[in-house]
């Protein structure tokens, strides 16, 4: 009897993990019905999307070359969100911290490997850091709703960004030209990620990202500040009761999360552009938020569901040479993804309470 | 720089501040009903992507930028609605689903966009109406008084939102539903219909909010046209202290800093633009910190609302 409950038990929780899954299929068939209305086969799109993504070594390797700063930022999302903070900053903190990685790779040319490497990447930690950390601040001081704060301080990376690189940080040679094409000069090779495969673009990047997603999972769940985290984030009232400082750890998640999405900056300049260019945070900061979501809000849930969505830019790209289907249809799947994963969440507490009352 | 205390100057900074305030007042008073009953939707930028979008596209191949406003209103209450069936009834999280609504508005604006249109292209949009008589002062009636219809209507709405939260029943149940949805549950207010309700209007309103900005004052479609502005929407209901009054203050102090930093851009200033564009950003981050913090939010907002708890 009780092996036929345990099985029961597993059988249930097994269903409720395996719920938000759903959403994918189901945001790709409302995006099906769309390609239909405009007479392109959904079939053909699908197919063409799947093959850019997975068919071929350079589309799988370019799949995890997308899903590296995915799952960086996916991870500072984890954090901040099990700290009770929704951080919508992804996007600017990813900037600035790609803009002081390259700001300190090309201020110092000459320094070997070992020394500037760790120094950019440090850099870009700091940067993305203070990036969370100000929205983290203004809340646990000020009471301001970090949510706003992080949308506004994107608006502002991003202006500071096409300052900089117009301005100061601006690549030497494009003002020699007179193309004045905003971007950085090509940064020292001392600081260029070692590539994986040759003659693909995979790089060293994607093997830190998943190293950080183990290190994150046991931050959160085997030392005492990351169970502090969860704590605030779960019940801030039972925490603060506990003598939990709440609105430290608030902002501390915050900046954690944005240190991690500066990480991702740092990834990407070195890992892909070696250059800081205009619109190099291309929507990771609210991709990644899919991803951690769809990850369920866990570290290592993050590292598949960030391969399935880098998958989605890829393919999405090779669709729209194929059949010509916008890549905007990605971004619509992704929205619906969101949307379905968030709406599952109803069925999986509606089915724990039947189960309680059925004893 | 001397250059703007000059009346052609600072009247030209003032008309264009209350044009470019026109699309926050429409999504900001939207929206601060939906927060008023305690629904925080963060997705008015997708919701306004895809207003712009259909009042552009409807209007541009009807011929009429009425019907194109009407398609956007329409568009804009099927996505308040899809909100509400997923912030209320599915009890979902509400930042995240705002998310991902934005992320929905965004990918189906720019696909429709491209299979559509393929390239932006400008219309002529609802044309100025100058106000008789007060239309023919010198300098105020260019400023104040020779505006579009949509703008002189998004004015209109502030106080008869106001009117609506403050001094009728209906605006009494949705601040309730907002305060203390249990309480007013037990006296027989329908917390769902009300949430339902202020949530799909939100969506209408922002909608048109989008509308405005294709067919009356910037008169085209791209890619992303609000970059954001929804944003800046949802941060002016905070910042307007949740009333449709403070939402017009806020609506405009932002406008008009963003109508300085333009006219700082064209007068060539010794100023970055990029800082210039920044402003806005930073005086809103400012004002949230330091000037909001006397008015409390509805003490529901966010929460789900489960019956009989508590």
């Amino acid at each position: 009897m009780q092996e036929k409950h345990n099985a029961k038990e597993l059988l249930n929780k097994t269903f409720d993990a395996l719920l938000p899954l759903l959403a994918v299929p189901l945001a790709l068939i409302i995006g099906a019905l769309l390609l239909l209305i405009f007479k392109v086969n959904p079939l053909t799109a699908y197919w063409s999307l799947l093959q850019g993504a997975f068919g071929s070594v350079s589309g799988l390797t370019q799949t995890i070359v997308k899903a590296t700063p995915l799952l960086l930022v996916g991870l500072g999302v984890c954090i901040a969100f099990r700290g009770g903070i929704i951080n919508i900053g992804g996007e600017g903190q990813l900037i600035v911290g790609a803009l002081a990685a390259t700001a300190i790779a090309v201020g110092f040319p000459n320094l070997p490997r070992m020394i500037i490497l760790p120094l950019t990447f440090l850099g870009a930690i700091l940067a993305g850091g203070v990036w969370g950390g100000i929205p983290g601040i203004l809340k646990s001081r000020l009471g301001v709703n970090e949510i706003l704060s992080t949308v506004m301080m994107n608006a502002i990376a991003l202006q500071l960004s096409n300052y900089l690189l117009r301005g100061p940080l601006i690549d030497p040679a494009e003002i020699e030209r007179g193309t004045q094409i905003a971007q950085s000069a090509l940064l020292p090779k001392a600081v260029w990620l070692t590539k994986l495969v040759p003659q693909t673009l995979l790089h060293s990047g994607a093997i830190i990202a998943l190293v950080m997603a183990v290190l994150v999972y046991i931050f959160l769940w085997r030392t005492s500040i990351g169970y502090r985290i969860r704590a605030v984030g779960l019940n801030p009232d039972a925490a603060k009761y506990a003598g939990i400082p709440v609105q430290f750890y608030q902002a501390l998640s915050l900046m954690l999360g944005g240190a991690f999405a500066g990480l991702a900056g740092a990834v990407e300049v070195t890992g892909v552009s070696h250059r800081m260019l205009e619109g190099l945070s291309a929507g990771y900061g609210f991709s990644g938020i899919v991803a951690a979501l769809f990850g369920k809000l866990h570290p290592l849930g993050s590292i598949p569901a960030s391969i399935l969505f880098g998958g989605f830019l890829v393919g999405g790209r090779s669709m729209q040479r194929a059949v010509q289907v916008p890549s905007a249809l990605i971004d619509t799947i992704l929205g619906l993804t969101v949307l379905f994963v968030v709406s599952a969440d109803i069925w999986s507490s509606y089915r724990a309470r039947r189960r309680l009352s059925n004893g | 720089m001397a250059e703007l205390f000059t009346l052609p100057v600072l009247f030209g900074i003032i008309y264009s501040g209350i044009r470019l305030a026109t699309p926050y007042l429409y999504a900001s008073i939207g929206e601060s009903f939906s927060q008023a009953s305690g629904v925080l939707n963060l997705g008015v930028d997708g919701i306004m992507l895809m207003g712009a979008y259909t009042g552009f596209y409807v209007g541009m191949t009807s011929g009429s930028l009425w019907l194109g406003l009407l398609a956007a209103a329409i568009t804009g209450l099927l996505m308040g609605l899809l909100m509400a069936v997923i912030s209320v009834t599915l009890k979902a999280e509400q930042g995240i689903s705002g998310i991902g609504l934005q992320l929905f508005g965004l990918g189906l604006s720019t696909l429709l966009f491209k299979l559509t249109m393929g390239g932006a292209i400008s219309i002529s949009g609802f044309p100025p109406v100058r106000i008789p008589l007060l239309g023919n002062i010198p300098y105020i009636g260019e400023a104040f008084f020779n505006h579009n219809l949509l703008v002189y209507f998004a004015y209109l709405l502030v106080p008869i939102a106001n009117f609506v939260l403050n001094k009728t029943t209906l605006g009494l149940k949705i601040r309730a539903a907002g305060q203390n949805p249990q309480a007013a549950d037990t006296l027989g207010v329908n917390i769902t219909l009300i949430r339902y309700l202020t949530v799909s209007m939100g969506g209408l309103m922002a909608g048109i909010a989008g509308a405005s900005l294709s067919i009356a004052l910037i008169n085209l479609f791209q890619e992303n046209i609000t970059s954001g502005m929804g944003f800046i929407a949802v941060a002016l209901v905070y910042f307007g202290g949740w009333k449709p009054t403070g939402v017009l203050l806020g609506s405009l102090l932002f406008s008009f800093v963003n109508a300085f930093q333009l006219w700082i851009q064209v007068k060539g200033i010794n100023i970055p633009s990029d800082f210039a564009v920044m402003m806005p950003y930073v005086l809103t981050i400012f004002a949230l910190a330091f000037a909001v913090k006397r008015v409390s939010a509805p003490a529901a907002l966010t929460k789900i609302f489960e019956r009989g708890e508590n």
